[in-house]
């Protein structure tokens, strides 16, 4: 049989001119298009909100200096001061960042410097289930179980609703984040920078809080930003613990609502599409957005450079 | 730890052995290390250099499953014996390390940190200065200590390195190609700076230049895979410098410091 | 330098500081190891209270007696004769427009049983028990109902059984069902992922295989990233103002003739958790095709493939494993959500099946928000049993990824 494949192919014609190869084009366009809709995303964001929010501004009734010194927020009959949403969101969030960031950051330093490998794929699970649980969740345990504690550890001060329990829960929720983040920033520490302490006669203790965790203080940064980010940004935990209506106080055993709250309940109504609640809320979604927005983009410089520096 | 002096050894190894899990990276070491003296190690990559190095300091202690056999002796006390610290060991074994590894800190706290930590009662700034000088730094940068460490260059680093360990005053230096990652001048530099060290300090260093283990050191151990097939380093030649690089006893040396070696 | 000034601590007192130093190592070391242990308790502490409230004692009480309907005990009637009573006893017009829902005579026994006890008998629950408060207390608690309510029977009652998941919602905890919100939930996510998947990924291969290092590139990335870290209320007010509002006329379903509902429907939900999905989509994505080898990128070139045929036949079947695993984080996240869902208007009582995406809807997690808000505990009880459910479909996705993680690493 003739061997087709050991044929000379000298004769084959050749042409390496540029071929139109109109499908090929066709899918890198979609691709580019799906790539691109991304950004409409965040455009559509800023344009929807900003009308809205605009719309809110423009009302007569509406003055910058009601909106930010007056401490009474209730749209509907003429009250336009933000700060008690503010108040509520910064106390929530606080506690949160006062729970999660020392045990985020103790568990990470556990987890990297001290745990062997068979101990921290046991342990790392853990985080990983508390980060998987639903907030809505969380939001129940903090209503029937982190409520009725505080409240028989500290009596009738805590009411019902109050903003401790949903910071305290919220903690726990932000604790995985800020944990595997942190413990990021600690492994990416090079071994040497350890060697060259325990060569001096360090402890592991020494090595791990003076060298360690100062060389990686950016990584840890960053992991606090994002944990207050998602702080400011989380809703379903203080909707259902933290009480509904706004109140101006940082007592975390008041009830008090927060910026996220308010929009979620106010919205789970009926609302009229042009009613000046409606356009309150869509100001109060701006300035989240905005705020977090912000909070995530140091974290991502932050992160950016201290990688950089390692690597 | 004064007992048992011995003037002329500031270290002993006996049927040394180490072990990564079941591997045996070094097998039956036995020297004798003379005080104030420089003591090159040399030998092929992957021979076990660092491996020897690091067990004097306990640094293996780190590796998971690495563990040693036969003993290491310094003033008569064994440094595995099951009643010494390894931290104890560190202080009094100081190390450079192959790069630079200075700490993310200020160049004075890179050498006050270890200081401190080890119960330093004296004037710091005092130690600083003499460390510095020590290591041959201080006329440059005696006006920018509070700088970050890392805005030296390589050279100024390692230095730094040096002058941190000799800050703890350890009685042993151990040093792991300390001036591999530098140019000539600074390996130059180095060198000098080892000459000066020794007066005070004995110097364990791994190389891999033949020509600064001739310049530098006092005795040479020559380290090699035992035999074809296994992988276990072991010392195949310990004597005088002068007497590996001109008469060496054993052919493989030969082969090696003449650069003949595969 | 003058080694014989010695400022250094030598021998004992050496010894002594070391000493002190290693016990401020092993103190901290232990409290280092215990905020693992608080998640650790965290995590038993929310799963216990969780258990605890879907099981336990309640005391309620008939409002019409059995007797007045059948002789015989409840639990021995057959389906004939509790469907007689039903048509006996309920006004004809609520018969027929039961009837209507479902024919009655295609109705199981306890669905019928159930319908009896909720529309003709009528249960009062009186108060309920958790499940520590059960166990631990149960001679007082039986103490207690004898003298309180000397009418009221008491059980200990599983909320979580075979009914709650297949009955709809009801106004009563007791009779109330899961069954509307767990098809709320798959079609909101069916829909999510539909537009969610392509579109993720179509941009990953992008943003891996052919974007170059240009400056819109850099910023998409960047805004990708963004995008993954914006609170998920906030796309909820995006899917309100776009897909509820804007989009009225396509989300309703009144381009295609549908009438009866306005924009929020299945469908607005579904939209709105796909864009919150996209983030993590195209980020896991990205992951998965970063993951396969270049040398098989060059093969496939060296053998003259396109660009695209080398994408298409050598390196998504490679990282299709991958970005399987992204997508089904996607759909846990999806599942999980609620605040966009409150957001777009999820309706809360809905008590039929939906039938495609312009129905008004509910989902697990909308119905665990409103019972747990709720002021009366037999709603906690039902509440505690939906997140029951919403956590182990949760883990049954999850340990899905797991598996295939574990095959692809298997593999190179
Ligand atoms: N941490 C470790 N775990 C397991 N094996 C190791 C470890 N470190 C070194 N080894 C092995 O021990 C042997 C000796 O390594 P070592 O680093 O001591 O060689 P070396 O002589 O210093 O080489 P080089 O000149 O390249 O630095 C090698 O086979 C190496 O693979
Ligand atoms: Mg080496």
């Amino acid at each position: 049989m003739k061997n087709t494949i050991m044929e000379n192919k000298n004769f084959r014609p050749l042409d390496l001119k540029k071929k139109m190869r109109p499908g090929e084009s066709v899918i890198q366009s979609l691709l580019f298009i799906s790539g691109v809709l991304s950004i409409f995303i965040t455009v559509a964001i800023v344009y929807e909100l900003g009308k809205e929010a605009l719309l809110f501004f423009n009302n007569p009734d509406v003055t910058l200096t009601k909106f930010f010194a007056t401490t009474q927020w209730q749209p509907g009959i003429g009250l336009f001061g933000i700060w008690p949403l503010v108040t509520a969101t910064l106390t929530t969030s606080a506690i949160a960042i006062f729970v999660s960031l020392p045990l985020g950051l103790a568990a990470a330093l556990f987890l990297s410097e001290y745990a062997t490998p068979k101990a921290r794929s046991t342990l790392k699970p853990i985080l990983e289930v508390l980060a998987g649980i639903p907030t809505v969740v969380y939001g129940y345990f903090a209503l029937l179980f982190m409520t009725p504690l505080l409240q028989s550890i500290f009596g009738e001060s805590v009411q019902v609703y109050n903003m401790a329990s949903a910071g305290i829960v919220m903690g726990i929720m932000i604790l995985p984040l800020i944990a595997s983040m942190s413990e990021d920033a600690l492994s990416a520490v090079p071994r040497s920078l350890r060697e060259g302490a325990y060569a001096m006669g360090a402890t592991k203790f020494e090595t791990s809080i003076q060298v360690v965790l100062p060389a990686s203080l950016s990584g840890v940064g960053a992991a606090l930003i994002i944990g207050i980010s998602r702080a400011i940004g989380e809703t379903m935990i203080v909707a259902i613990a933290s009480g509904s209506g706004p109140n101006f106080t940082f007592n975390p055993f008041k009830a008090a609502e927060t910026m996220t709250g308010h929009i979620a309940r106010i919205s789970g109504g009926d609302l009229s599409y042009n009613s000046i609640d409606y356009t309150s809320l869509f100001a109060v979604a701006l300035m989240l957005f905005l705020v977090t927005l912000v909070l995530n983009l140091i974290s991502q410089v932050v992160v950016e450079r201290f990688r950089e520096k390692y690597e | 730890m004064q007992t048992n002096e011995t003037p002329e050894y500031a270290i002993e190894t006996k049927d040394l052995s180490i072990f990564y899990g079941a591997f045996k990276a070094v097998s039956d070491v036995n020297m004798l290390l003379e005080k104030q003296k420089i003591t090159a190690i040399i030998g092929p990559s992957g021979c076990g250099k660092s491996t020897l190095l690091r067990a004097f300091n306990r640094m293996n202690d780190f590796v998971p499953n690495s563990h040693v056999t036969g003993e290491i002796l310094m003033r008569g006390q064994n440094l595995y014996g099951s009643n010494i610290d390894p931290v104890e060991v560190r202080r009094s074994i100081g190390m450079v390390f192959q790069k630079p590894n200075p700490f993310p800190k200020s160049i004075y706290e890179n050498i006050a940190w270890g200081a401190r930590i080890n119960g330093f009662k004296g004037n710091m700034d005092e130690l600083v200065e003499q460390s510095l000088r020590g290591s041959a730094l201080w006329e440059e940068v005696k006006d920018v200590l509070q700088k970050s460490a890392y805005e030296l260059s390589g050279g100024q680093q390692q230095r730094l390195c040096i002058a941190r360990t000799i800050a703890i005053q350890p009685s042993i230096i151990l040093m792991d190609e300390p001036a591999s990652a530098l140019d000539p001048i600074s390996t130059l530099r180095i060198e000098e700076l080892m000459q000066e060290l020794k007066k005070n300090y004995t110097i364990i260093i791994v190389t891999h230049n033949m020509q600064q283990a001739a310049r530098v050191s006092d005795y040479t151990a020559m380290m090699m895979l035992d035999k074809e097939g296994s992988r276990s380093g072991t010392v195949i030649e310990f004597s005088e410098t002068k007497r590996i690089f001109t008469n060496p006893k054993d052919k493989r040396t030969e082969d090696y410091v003449t650069g003949r070696f595969g | 330098m003058n080694p014989t000034d010695n400022h250094y601590p030598t021998g004992e007192s050496f010894r002594k500081s070391l000493n002190g130093r290693y016990r401020i190592a092993s103190i901290w070391q232990a409290i280092f190891f215990s905020a693992l242990l608080i998640a650790l308790l965290s995590l038993a502490a929310l799963l216990y209270n969780v258990v605890d409230g879907a099981f336990g004692y309640v005391a309620f009480e008939y409002k019409n007696d059995p007797t007045e309907f059948t002789a015989k005990p409840l639990d021995d009637l057959n389906k004939q004769e509790l469907l007689e009573i039903l048509q006996t006893n309920l006004s004809s017009g609520a018969y027929t427009k039961l009837d209507n829902e479902k024919t009655m005579e295609k109705r199981s026994k306890s669905v019928l049983y159930t319908l009896v006890l909720e529309r003709l008998i009528q249960v009062d629950t009186k108060k309920t028990w958790s499940m520590t408060d059960s166990i631990l207390r149960g001679n007082e608690i039986k103490a207690e109902v004898a003298k309180k309510y000397p009418e009221a029977k008491l059980e200990f009652r599983s909320w979580l059984t075979p009914v709650f998941l297949t009955t709809p919602m009801s106004s009563k905890a007791e009779f109330a069902g899961v069954r509307t919100a767990i098809l709320g939930s798959l079609w909101m996510v069916g829909i999510a992922i539909l537009f969610a998947l392509p579109i993720g990924t179509g941009a990953a291969i992008y943003l891996q295989e052919y974007a170059t290092k240009n400056f819109l590139n850099r910023i998409i990335q960047t805004n990708i990233n963004n995008l993954a870290g914006v609170p998920s209320i906030v796309y909820g007010m995006l899917g309100l103002a776009i897909f509820v509002r804007a989009l009225e006329p396509f989300t309703s379903g009144s381009m295609f003739g549908i009438t009866d509902t306005n924009g929020r429907t299945i469908l607005s939900a579904g939209l709105t958790m796909g864009i919150l999905v996209l983030p993590l989509i195209i980020i896991n994505g990205q992951e998965a095709i970063k993951a396969v080898p270049d040398s098989l990128r060059q093969a496939a070139y060296g053998i003259g493939a396109t660009r695209w045929q080398t994408i298409w036949h050598h390196v998504l079947p490679n990282a299709l494993p991958g970005i399987l695993t992204g997508s089904i984080l996607a759909v846990s996240r999806a599942i999980g959500e609620t605040a966009p869902l409150i957001i777009v208007g999820a309706s809360t009582f809905i008590s039929l099946d939906p039938e495609g995406p312009f129905s008004k809807f509910t989902a697990l997690p909308i119905q665990v928000y409103q019972w747990t808000t709720r002021a009366q505990t037999e709603f906690h009880a039902i509440a505690a049993s939906a997140i029951i459910v919403l956590l182990i479909l949760l883990l049954t996705l999850n340990a899905a990824a797991v598996i295939i993680r574990n095959r692809v690493q298997r593999k190179y």
